[in-house]
């Protein structure tokens, strides 16, 4: 694998090696040794978590990591082309992280250098370190990936995190239940490729709704500039707040997820339940990320 | 009452003939092959067809469509017919076929698409899926092929 740009380049096995790959980074049986590697940051968009956790792993491998955050100072400023960019960062590293707004700039990045991309975000599109992280986290508390019930909550309109969550699951069998407001349901078209490939799922309208079938929650949050009017977003969002009170009922492997960061859409109440997994799962990131550099740099021996 | 036969469009020589092509998607067809301006062309618009009701019709003389173009037809009237001819003879019957990866002729809807950003040509491949769709190499997005603007 040269680069890592979209979960629907990778197959059932290589999703497979990331995970077992991660798995023996954390339990220290296998320690990649990248001393002499650096990784190029490049961050058109903020995103302090996911900085942080592309620079944490690589420095917990030995390696170092260079940062160009946003194009400001930069000479994108000046005028020089993406690729010109990307061009002469390729010089400098082993690896380039990039992350922007621009859709597809990841695949089209790939094109241009020859050192691994790997995409950590490319607007709307793809995210698929956090497909993979949120696959780790998964397949930790459930012990598989395979024939999960899975409940996804939130914004799953323009939600690509999830987006790349209900794909990437989709080739391990799960049943899905989507949990929104109606003008923020999952698109038509992720419905559809759902529906052609025999998956089960049902669109519910509160949270709480069959929560005692579920696996695993994954909740997202709903951003408030989504809601055309403000006063509708303070009706909507008591229907998609998780609430301690909720837990009752639910099954003992039972895990609540969350990409982070959370407004209130989970209420601190349930964070000391053993059900709250999102801390969890941010650390799950590192060793996540850490597997992505063995891969794509060869530091799987 | 009958009606009697008659030739609307002169028959060629030697070239290709496009035929059954969707009503009123001829000047499409004939814009997407970029002809150097050489070449005779005759074009039927809503010539009356037993198969189709009514169809376009484009004969070009002296030319000889290659394999990409004829596919590249594909993406604008995927059930039309393209004949060569050679000394008033049907020398080839040519299936059409959407190729599977079609660079630069379709421009991707996506505004925030890399493609739309940078100065790179853009790249869909085709969809396995029943309807004729493509999907962005690039953003990702799919679209039927009827609601995407093929570049002429």
């Amino acid at each position: 694998m040269n680069n890592l740009i979209s979960m629907r380049d990778l197959t059932k096995e290589e999703i497979m090696l990331f995970m077992e790959t991660a798995a023996k980074i954390e339990k220290g049986e296998l320690n990649p040794n990248m001393e002499r590697k650096l990784a190029a940051l490049m961050f058109y968009e903020p995103s302090t978590r996911t900085h942080f956790s592309f620079a944490t792993a690589m420095k917990k491998l030995g390696g170092q990591t260079i940062t160009m955050r946003g194009t400001q100072n930069s000479s994108v400023q000046k005028g020089e082309s993406f690729a010109d960019t990307l061009q002469t960062l390729a010089q400098y590293a082993d690896i380039i992280v990039l992350r922007t707004g621009i859709e597809g700039s990841a695949r089209y990045a790939a094109e241009v250098v020859d050192i691994p991309v790997v995409n950590a975000g490319d607007g709307a599109n793809q995210h698929p370190t956090q497909a993979l992280l949120d696959l780790y986290s998964i397949i930790k508390t459930q012990g598989t990936l395979e024939n999960l019930n899975i409940g996804v909550a939130g914004d799953l309109r323009f939600g690509r995190t999830v987006h790349s969550l209900v794909y990437s699951l989709s080739e391990f069998n799960p049943k899905f239940k989507f949990i929104s407001p109606s003008f923020l349901q999952m698109p038509s078209y992720i419905k559809d490729d759902l529906v052609s490939q025999n998956i089960e799922f049902e669109e519910l309208q509160e949270i709480d709704q069959k929560i005692e079938e579920l696996d695993v929650l994954y909740v997202t949050r709903v951003q408030r500039e989504r809601f055309a009017d403000p006063e509708e977003y303070e009706k909507a969002k008591s229907s998609y707040i998780l609430r301690r009170s909720m837990l009752a009922g639910v099954k003992d492997n039972f895990r609540v997820m969350h990409p982070l960061p959370r407004v209130d859409e989970i209420s601190t109440d349930v964070d000391d339940t053993p059900y709250a997994y999102y801390f969890q799962q941010a650390k799950n990131g590192v060793y996540t990320r850490q597997a992505i550099y063995a891969v794509l740099l060869g530091g799987l021996k | 009452m009958t009606q009697p036969k008659q030739i609307k469009v002169n028959a060629i020589k030697n070239g290709t003939v496009i035929d059954h092509i969707e009503s009123g998607k001829a000047i499409k067809v004939l814009d997407i092959l970029k002809l150097d301006g050489s070449q005779t062309v005759m074009i039927g618009i809503n010539l009356h067809s037993k198969k189709l009701g009514s169809k376009d019709l484009i004969k070009i003389e002296n030319k000889e469509l290659t394999s990409d173009e004829v596919n590249s037809i594909a993406l604008i009237s995927p059930d039309a017919s393209v004949t060569i001819i050679k000394d008033y003879n049907v020398a080839k019957k040519i299936q059409l076929q959407i190729p599977e990866y079609i660079e630069e002729l379709i421009q991707c809807p996506n505004p925030k698409c890399i493609t739309n950003i940078e100065k790179i040509s853009s790249k869909f491949k085709l969809t396995a899926d029943a309807d004729v769709s493509v999907r962005c190499v690039y953003c990702e997005k799919k679209y039927r092929i009827d609601d995407v603007k093929v570049h002429t």
